[in-house]
């Protein structure tokens, strides 16, 4: 996928003007907010949760190495296969040479983004392989040409209007704006794919080293169709992902569901361990797990190991308000809100991806709702220190900077510094008490007042009494 | 003879000092009437956190080095910003562990309070007399709230003054959209955040909006202004410290 991040601000403008990505915007902070808080006020443990698993995911990336390969050794035993992928580029090949393999032509797809990561739908397109995207969101996003906006409703910057249009357009069926008509209409459209595909593709939420089993948390059901009915089953999934045992995993369940959508648990929660036995009813005749490191194992080891503790629950997005601001589209790649802007920059380079790490206020929402403890401010100052280090921040930012610490290291200098600016605020504003224009400062004084000093500074006052 | 009373540096903080010095003068009020002797400390400027934020480490850590050695002595150090205060206690990540500077930025850490919260523990409401008379609602910037758990702190403290009724607005534990440089960075993003806050502002029905940190204050009150909002804003201190001779934030001097 394009990376177009270094159009954040650009796009925001835009976003802020769009009164039907803003309608849409409106729904999603009305919606998961609240319905986490009630899920998590019903479950009085959940904090105690929270750091559990905070303990569990820091002990697993350290043995990082040792649950993989268990998780492999298991897999193999069940009579599946591990392929293991540095690169999002192995990934795809690897996934387009099992296709071919099945001589497949049609694939259904669960949701997954790491096959957004990994730019999959594409890849394999251009080579001949028609990718199916089954998960309604991902379903109306495919139709429309268009990309995820957050990674566990991916839709959620359309609204039921928008979907009416794609859905009118693309099934050639009379217009309807009926949820329960639409949904219909959806249905019969991808029973016959479901049918169809020679491969299914779906990601996973945890691999269970201990069985060599993965999990689909969903609540489409799609998912199982997409994994049961063809002859092939992949799963795409990023290593941090592995869990001890089935008890961990379940750990993680009751935490992932309420921080995610306020429910207690999702719909279907179904595991997947290889390929059909002998005397099973159902299920794929082959079972492939395409393991993507794609720059996750760098991480191990650095500040940013913390941030491989995440369960793409979606919860720092949902609360965050830059985010709520301007949608998920804006941050221009896969991962967007508080997570994306500590992802992204390891994924597409911070010479890319400088803006986002720094559209935040810090403001902490995010750390306090996330599941697993991640403290994503501080991971994002980590990206801006980086920054900094590199020359990269923009040259006004730097020589500002520079400027203004130049007389904050000097207390004598700032106090005169202080006295001059506060003075000639306070002229310019004159008895009107505040300004409504101030050059170079159009930043402030475009959108608000800036408020001028009450008198002179502190410092002055206070010497003056205490002479 | 009498004991000595114990020592408060007074962390003025930059926007105090260069945009509302009342802000310093009510919070030694409140201190001296707590109990305490306060001083300022002159080799004090800024935390150093538009430093910190911006990824200049260099500078973040000369500035914590000055504040350190600027408050050396005294039993507390007390600010009226939980966002400054919060600066403080990020001091002793900018050091490594076997740097003497660590053990001293700790050990600033353990006695620097932002002032509420200082005053929930040290002063007896009992002696709050503030003249205060009206609605008010409060907003709780995020550094304080999430980073130093202020919340209760302030709001008890109102409870001990009579006159004032206070009406909570929606969404009041959500960011206003200052963020230091965040606010000029991204001034589109920031516009929407701070527009939502007066609204929700607007829709309490108070007459004046209270704040324990003045880079949000500022910019609500500034968008207040803008917007033609006749809601006034004050720190918090002003009205328990009854230093109320002041316009608010951004008002129209008095003739």
């Amino acid at each position: 996928m394009e990376v177009r991040s270094p159009e954040f601000k650009q796009a925001a403008r835009i976003a802020l003007q769009d009164a039907n990505l803003q309608q849409a915007l409106g729904n999603l902070k009305a919606g998961f907010p609240g319905k986490r808080a009630a899920a998590v006020a019903r479950l009085p443990e959940f904090d105690q949760l929270r750091d559990q698993a905070r303990d569990l995911k820091n002990h697993i990336l350290e043995h990082l190495d040792l649950y993989l390969e268990e998780f492999e050794r298991n897999v193999t035993a069940n009579g599946g296969t591990v392929h293991w992928c540095r690169s999002a580029d192995d990934a795809r090949r690897t996934i387009l040479d099992i296709c071919r393999a099945q001589g497949a032509k049609t694939v259904t797809k669960g949701k997954s983004m790491v096959s957004e990561e990994i730019g999959l739908n594409d890849y394999l397109e251009a080579h001949g392989v028609t990718p199916v995207e089954t998960d309604l969101g991902e379903y109306i996003l495919q139709l429309r040409g268009d990309h995820p906006s957050h990674i566990v409703a991916p839709a959620i910057h359309l609204t039921l209007n928008d979907v009416a249009t794609a859905f009118h357009e693309h099934h050639k069926r009379p217009r309807s704006d009926d949820p329960a008509v639409l949904m219909q209409e959806a249905r019969e459209m991808l029973r016959k794919q479901f049918v169809a595909a020679d491969v299914g593709i779906t990601g996973a939420n945890f691999l269970i080293a201990e069985t060599g089993s993965t999990i689909i948390c969903t609540n489409e059901g799609n998912g199982d169709l997409t994994q049961t009915l063809p002859k092939t089953h992949i799963v795409v999934s990023s290593i941090e992902k592995v869990v001890p045992t089935l008890e961990d995993m379940t750990l993680f369940l009751r935490l992932l569901a309420r921080s995610a959508t306020g429910q207690e648990f999702t719909v279907y929660n179904t595991l997947s361990s290889g390929p059909r036995r002998p005397g099973d009813q159902d299920g794929p005749e082959q079972f492939h797990v395409v393991l993507v490191d794609n720059g996750r194992s760098d991480m191990v080891g650095t500040e940013l190991q913390e941030m491989l503790r995440c369960i793409r629950c979606s919860a720092c997005m949902n609360h965050c308000p830059v985010y709520g601001a301007v949608g998920g589209q804006t941050y221009g790649w896969v991962y967007p809100g508080p997570m994306g802007s500590v992802l992204t920059p390891q994924m597409v380079g911070i010479e890319n991806a400088g803006l986002l790490p720094n559209a935040s206020t810090f403001c902490g929402k995010c750390e306090e709702v996330c599941p697993v403890r991640i403290p994503l401010p501080k991971l994002m100052r980590h990206w801006r220190d980086r920054e900094f280090e590199q020359h990269l921040s923009p040259a006004g930012v730097r020589y500002g900077l520079k400027f203004w610490s130049f007389f904050a290291r000097r207390p004598a200098l700032y106090r005169w510094f202080a006295g001059s600016g506060n003075w000639v605020l306070r002229l310019l504003a004159g008895k009107k008490g505040r300004l409504g224009k101030l050059p170079l400062a159009g930043g402030w004084t475009d959108h608000r007042d800036l408020p001028a000093p009450s008198g002179k500074t502190f410092m002055q006052q206070w010497e003056a009494r205490n002479r | 003879m009498a004991t000595p009373r114990p020592r408060v540096g007074l962390f003025v903080t930059c926007l105090a000092d260069m945009f509302r010095p009342e802000v310093a003068f009510a919070s030694v009020k409140l201190l001296e009437l707590a109990g305490f002797d306060v001083e300022v400390p002159r080799r004090q400027t800024c935390c150093g956190q538009p430093a910190f934020n911006s990824g200049d480490r260099e500078d973040s850590a000369a500035i914590a080095r000055q504040t350190i050695e600027a408050f050396d002595g005294f039993e507390y150090v007390v600010g009226p910003s939980g966002s400054c205060i919060g600066m403080l206690h990020h001091y002793p990540e900018l050091f490594a562990d076997n740097d003497p500077w660590h053990q001293r930025a700790v050990q600033l850490k353990a006695r620097a309070f932002e002032i509420t919260s200082f005053l929930s523990e040290h002063l007896d409401p009992q002696r709050l007399s503030g003249s205060f008379s009206g609605k008010v609602t409060y907003h709780d910037s995020c550094s304080g709230l999430r980073e130093l758990g202020i919340k209760r702190q302030p709001r008890e403290l109102l409870s001990n003054m009579p006159g004032v009724q206070l009406c909570e607005m929606e969404e009041a534990e959500t960011c206003c959209g200052f963020g230091g440089t965040f606010c000029v960075k991204y001034p589109d993003i920031s516009n929407r955040m701070v527009s939502n806050k007066s609204d929700n502002i607007r829709a309490t029905g108070a007459e004046l909006l209270l704040g324990g940190d003045l880079g949000c204050l500022l910019n609500m009150a500034g968008k207040l202004k803008r917007d033609g909002v006749s809601v006034e804003a004050r720190h918090v201190v002003e009205v328990l410290a009854d230093m109320l001779d002041t316009p608010p934030i951004g008002a129209e001097k008095r003739a």
